[in-house]
């Protein structure tokens, strides 16, 4: 187990590296600067930017450096927001991005797996069929055409619901359900998909031979095995809530780290998008770490490699 | 879900051949919700394929302000958008780039995957734990932000975003075939080709790559809808398809502006984009049953 986290975790210095020179180079080399769009400034002015950013050194060396304060968390002041560094504007926008991500998260969970079970149990009836086409209806609309539909409905039409921003708590069913639902429709699947394998084993009909009751032999034995392959979805379903996490944040104008990566890559804010793109990297390979963990404690037939 | 109906390794035979694909056939035709798909999704294809032909069907650019944002009606089924441009001409049109972009994508991720995977699973060894190592890394990694930052920074023409939504969606593709060719490559037919003196290219792509088509085939229908919705995820953000040329998913951004007020400018391209997933995924899920009983359901 030990030894798994640590390669694990030596895995991820390369990982990142690449990720961090891959950013860099495409920013570097694609056309166009962060001062560019100010004509008005006089050459002396943009050549005094550029000192001040460090731009006029080779790119070796900015390169360097910026591995260097990388590796502090440091990614420097904005570009496009000078008065703020990239550090700053990461811890202040994360936490609302990660209170988002995480209730879409746990609402796919807690809906999802329920009704897979549902559906598993009662293979084949009507009911079954109803879930497992609404879940297929659910993985199909896009999440932004479900916010402003649900905008429409909820808040524009019926005042129920505030249609935007991230304040009060209702304020955040919106968002949450706008990002949740694909997923609690996807885990629905796996959810039903994992029971069905496992009900058809030899130890179940074992455990129902010698008289468990269902309430035992589903939640005790078949659970902890049919849940599998909605655990090993939660590494890409937390990759995903991030990406549908860009759209929720834009429709409902939440000030969340997504917002900032689409400005930012707008506004050629380099030090901001490759702070946000790298700071997302590591996280998503620590939660994936985490899950193979998760996995391993849940399946002792898993070796760990 | 029984074994005898698993697509048989064998299908070199022909005649077993055949009776994979008309037993597959049968089980398809059962699948009501798929064949109904597949119905949808062959009317949607022939429109937006016909559209700039299409007798009374109005030119998706032309404006008139006269008749800014007016709901649907008889004269315009989906109504008009702020400029006067018919919604219905332009979610039909919107859906000829939608569906483009979803089936060359996905082509692209097919030869990518094909390829990447049948060559791991034949080499095995090293050069397979390498190649699929690096899979495993890049599944790690939030791809989509180096899609944003690819077309974000550079030109943001069509084939860009085919290219980028290609290279994104190979690895599964690549993990699947991989699979397939490693429990195929110790085949008879195999030996017998190496024995008759064929070339390892000739073997992968002449002989093992073809047995692999069922799953290639389920995937490669549920791959589409994921590279349309990708796209529009990306035209939402203004990233993917730029004016005057419009997909279904900048339709609905730019309505998504005036929801409060002509909410029809939303709707309509969000239901047409929706009703095409459905049926992309109603149909991927049919092929599944039919083509791979064993299932693959772990595989978005």
């Amino acid at each position: 187990m030990f030894t798994f986290i640590l390669r694990r975790l030596l895995l991820f210095i390369p990982t990142l590296l690449a990720i961090a020179t891959l950013t860099f180079f495409m920013i570097r080399l694609a056309p166009g600067g962060p001062f560019q769009a100010e004509k008005d400034i006089p050459k002396a002015a943009v050549e005094q930017l550029r000192k001040q950013y460090g731009l006029d050194k080779p790119l070796g060396v900015q390169y360097l450096n910026y591995l260097r304060n990388a590796v502090q968390l440091d990614f420097g002041p904005s570009y496009k927001y000078p008065s703020r560094t990239v550090r700053e504007i990461i811890f202040e926008a994360f936490p609302v991005s990660l209170e988002l991500g995480a209730w879409a998260l746990l609402l796919s969970i807690v809906i999802g797996v329920p009704i897979g079970m549902f559906a598993a149990l009662k293979q084949n009836t009507g009911l079954d069929f109803a879930a497992m086409t609404a879940a297929l209806a659910g993985v199909s609309i896009p999440n932004f055409v479900l916010g402003p539909v649900l905008v429409l409905s909820l808040s524009l039409s019926l005042y129920l619901l505030p249609p935007a921003l991230w304040q009060s708590p209702a304020s955040r069913v919106l968002p949450v359900l706008t990002l949740s639902t694909a997923y609690v429709a996807y885990i629905a699947r796996l959810t039903r998909a994992g029971m069905l394998e496992v009900l058809r084993q030899d130890f179940i009909r074992t455990a129902f031979a010698k008289g468990l009751s269902d309430r035992v032999v589903i939640f005790k034995h078949a659970l902890k095995l049919g849940i599998l392959p909605v655990v090993s979805y939660l590494g890409p379903a937390a990759a995903r809530v991030i990406m549908g996490s860009i759209v929720v944040e834009t429709i409902f104008a939440i000030p969340g780290l997504g917002r900032h990566l689409v400005n930012g890559a707008f506004n050629r804010d380099y030090t901001l998008v490759m702070g946000v793109v790298l700071f997302y990297a590591a996280f998503l390979m620590t939660l994936n770490l985490l899950v193979d963990l998760a996995y391993t404690w849940l399946d002792p037939r898993v070796e760990l490699a | 879900m029984s074994a005898a109906l698993a697509p048989a390794p064998v299908a070199v035979l022909p005649e077993r051949a055949s009776g994979l694909w008309s037993d597959a056939w049968r089980r398809l035709r059962r699948n009501r919700a798929s064949l109904v798909g597949a119905v949808l999704l062959v009317v949607m294809a022939s429109l937006s394929i016909t559209a700039p032909w299409l007798p009374g069907l109005q030119d998706p650019t032309a404006q008139d302000l006269k008749l800014s944002a007016t709901p649907p009606a008889a004269a315009h089924w989906f109504g008009t958008d702020e400029l006067g441009r018919d919604m219905f001409s332009r979610t039909i049109h919107g859906g000829r780039i939608s569906l483009l972009v979803g089936v060359v994508g996905t082509l692209v991720s097919l030869l990518i995957g094909v390829a990447y995977g049948a060559i791991a699973g034949y080499r095995g060894g090293r050069i397979d734990e390498a190649m699929m190592r690096f899979v495993d890394i890049l599944y790690s990694l939030p791809y989509i932000f180096l899609v944003i930052l690819l077309l974000v920074f550079f030109s943001r023409s069509l084939i860009m975003l085919f290219v980028a939504l290609g290279l994104v969606q190979w690895l599964t593709m690549a993990r699947i075939v991989r699979g397939q060719v490693l429990s195929l490559k110790n085949q008879t037919f195999v030996e017998a080709a190496r024995a008759l003196g064929a070339s390892d290219r000739r073997i992968i792509f002449q002989h093992i790559v073809p047995n692999t088509l069922g799953p290639v085939i389920v995937y490669t229908t549920l791959t589409v809808p994921a590279v349309i919705l990708q796209e529009a995820f990306l035209s939402f953000l203004g990233l993917g398809v730029q004016p005057p040329a419009a997909s279904w998913g900048t339709l609905v951004s730019d309505g998504a502006r005036l929801l409060a007020l002509f909410p029809w400018l939303v709707i309509f391209p969000g239901l047409a984009l929706s009703t095409t997933l459905l049926c992309f995924n109603f149909l991927g899920d049919g092929l599944r049953d039919a083509l791979d009983p064993q299932g693959r359901r772990d595989v978005s």
